[in-house]
């Protein structure tokens, strides 16, 4: 119950930070937002790695495909941001 | 690596996600933002390799599986960045946001058939969490996509008798499972969490559904909300932080910006799931409100109002990219600039069929981003401005949204374009907008309506302005 009073005050505060900072993204933005936080999101990738190395053959298939769609997230979710930002250019 | 250090890896990696986002808050910090982000994940991936002691368990080809499993997503979301139209964003976006769904769907799941002690109700509870949300936006994603991309379902919302009772029980089912998980399933967890993703699956489609293809803006926003919930969900199961961080981040992200959206067309969250769209019968019919009273102009007639103009604002619509008019409009604004025109754009937050799309349609077209206002920051500017050219929109510049209170787009915020000295509306027809009402700003004294293709309208437009 500790842990889960510690992890739960995380999960508040972070909320907090999120609003906090998503409210100042400008609507101009609001698109490279979404496909920035898909990769932020990606990082269920690192539960993923650690559910292949163990001893259920159940646990490291589904590790292998979370794999998969997680590092499509974090690779797709950066790029795609990367080249989109790259478009935004001030006036010459 | 012992466990202290590969936790304070995670902080530094949760510190670089939420500086990354801080730097979007302003385009000339963006790129370098989302550099801090990538690091960010690097650094994660790089400890959770190095942290020898699960890996070390597990069967000897795990590394290489892990590897392999690595390059084959990379190659893909690669593939897919690169190769993807902007205009397709919103179908990206929706899938991306399926895969992360479906990512803490899996790894939950995993965890559930690598139990090594009895697991805390906690535990449970979040398992259970990460599979109804995962499978939700997982499936429901997947939905999102088809309807945007137009495959098999058609773009108008779904309806059938008994709708909301069915998604009501299942639920209740979900709920139930859930109960029965926490009291230990009489030993079968895997069975009971498998079944609540089943059901969850089937209830991402039936939420999914019903909702329009005007309002997947708000979908896809909301579904960004879930695969970030999901993720945290599941860092509650690993009890992980950096995953809980960063779910919140991303399950704030998506809410606020559903509810622009929904503040954008004035409507509840719930009116938008449900995807009733006002009744159209309300006001005034079609022909009362144009006949006699629209007035057609031809690239001529608005080349010679834009003659002389001081100051131009060009109003986007989705119809706009639909035509593909953007790098035309480009050199329209070069063409009004050279002439001393001062020349904006004014998005009004629904234009595109995700927030902010409009934005990254005309930064593509080489269209400089100062010169994209938001609504409310352009509004107070109509007065002065000369002309105002409305290219594919429809609603967003409706002036019945402020004077008749029985509309079914009362309230809505929209462009202000008829307080302009001159509008042009650049449109095929008059066949009504998503609202399908009749839109009196196209029988106005100060509108000339240009009745062509968007794209081709403004080529026209160009030669006829240098002819002047």
């Amino acid at each position: 119950m500790e842990a889960f009073v510690g992890a739960l005050t995380v999960f508040v505060l972070a909320i907090f930070i999120g609003f906090e900072i998503i409210n100042k993204v400008p609507p101009l933005l609001h698109t490279p937002l979404m496909s920035g936080s898909n990769a932020i999101s990606g990082i269920t990738v690192i539960g993923a790695m650690l559910s292949v190395a163990t001893p259920s053959y159940l646990s490291t298939t589904l590790g292998v495909i979370a794999i998969v769609f997680a590092t499509i997230n974090v690779v797709g979710g950066f790029l795609v941001t990367h080249r989109m930002l790259g478009m935004f250019k001030k006036k010459a | 690596m012992n466990s202290a250090l590969i936790n304070l890896s995670y902080l530094a990696a949760s510190v670089l996600f939420i500086l990354g986002l801080k730097g979007l808050t302003h385009p000339r910090t963006a790129v370098r933002g989302n550099l801090l982000g990538a690091l960010g994940m690097l650094l994660a991936v790089i400890a959770t390799f190095l942290y020898r002691d699960p890996l070390g368990h597990g069967p000897a080809q795990a590394i290489g599986l892990i590897v392999a499993a690595v390059l084959i997503g990379s190659a893909v979301g690669a593939l897919l960045a690169l190769k993807i139209q902007m205009t397709a964003m919103p179908q990206m976006v929706a899938l991306l946001n399926g895969f992360g769904g479906g990512a803490s769907v899996l790894v939950a799941g995993a965890a559930l058939a690598d139990l090594q002690v009895e697991p805390t109700i906690v535990i449970v509870i979040a398992t259970a969490a990460s599979g109804i949300i995962g499978g939700v936006t997982f499936w429901g994603s997947l939905v999102a996509f088809d309807k945007l991309q137009e495959l098999f379902l058609p773009g108008k919302p779904i309806h059938f008798p008994g709708q909301q009772p069915l998604n009501l029980a299942l639920g209740v089912v979900v709920i139930g499972v859930t109960a029965w998980m926490a009291t230990g399933a009489g030993g079968h967890l895997g069975a009971a969490y498998w079944t609540i993703v089943v059901i969850a699956s089937v209830l991402g489609i039936l939420l999914t559904i019903p909702i329009g293809g005007a309002d997947m803006p708000v979908a896809i926003a909301l579904l960004n909300s879930y695969s970030g919930l999901a993720g945290a969900a599941t860092g509650f199961v690993l009890d992980n932080e950096v995953l809980i961080i960063t779910g919140s981040l991303v399950g704030a992200s998506g809410i606020i910006l559903s509810q622009i959206m929904c503040k954008a067309m004035n409507r509840s969250l719930a009116n938008v799931l449900m995807g009733n769209i006002g009744a159209a019968s309300a006001g005034p019919a079609a022909d009362d409100v144009y006949a006699g009273k629209v007035k057609g102009a031809s690239p001529d007639d608005v080349a010679i109002v834009m003659d002389g103009a001081r100051r131009v604002v060009i109003v986007p619509g989705y119809g706009l990219a639909v035509s593909q008019a953007q790098h035309a409009v480009r050199d329209l604004m070069n063409l009004l600039e050279s002439k001393g025109t001062e020349v904006e754009f004014a998005i009004h937050p629904v234009a595109g069929r995700m927030p902010g799309h409009m934005n990254v349609l005309l930064a593509e077209a080489d269209i400089p981003y100062d010169k994209l206002k938001e609504m409310d920051e352009i509004n107070p500017s109509f007065q002065q401005t000369d002309v105002a050219i409305v290219i594919g929109a429809n609603d967003v510049v409706n002036p019945l949204a402020r004077t008749d209170p029985t509309s079914p787009i009362a309230g809505m915020p929209i462009l202000d374009v008829d307080k302009a000295r001159t509008v042009v509306v650049i449109k095929r027809s008059l066949s009504p907008g998503f609202a399908g009402i009749p839109n009196p700003l196209f029988a106005a004294d100060n509108t000339l309506m240009y009745f062509a293709d968007g794209k081709k309208a403004i080529v026209d437009l160009i030669a006829a302005i240098k002819a002047v």
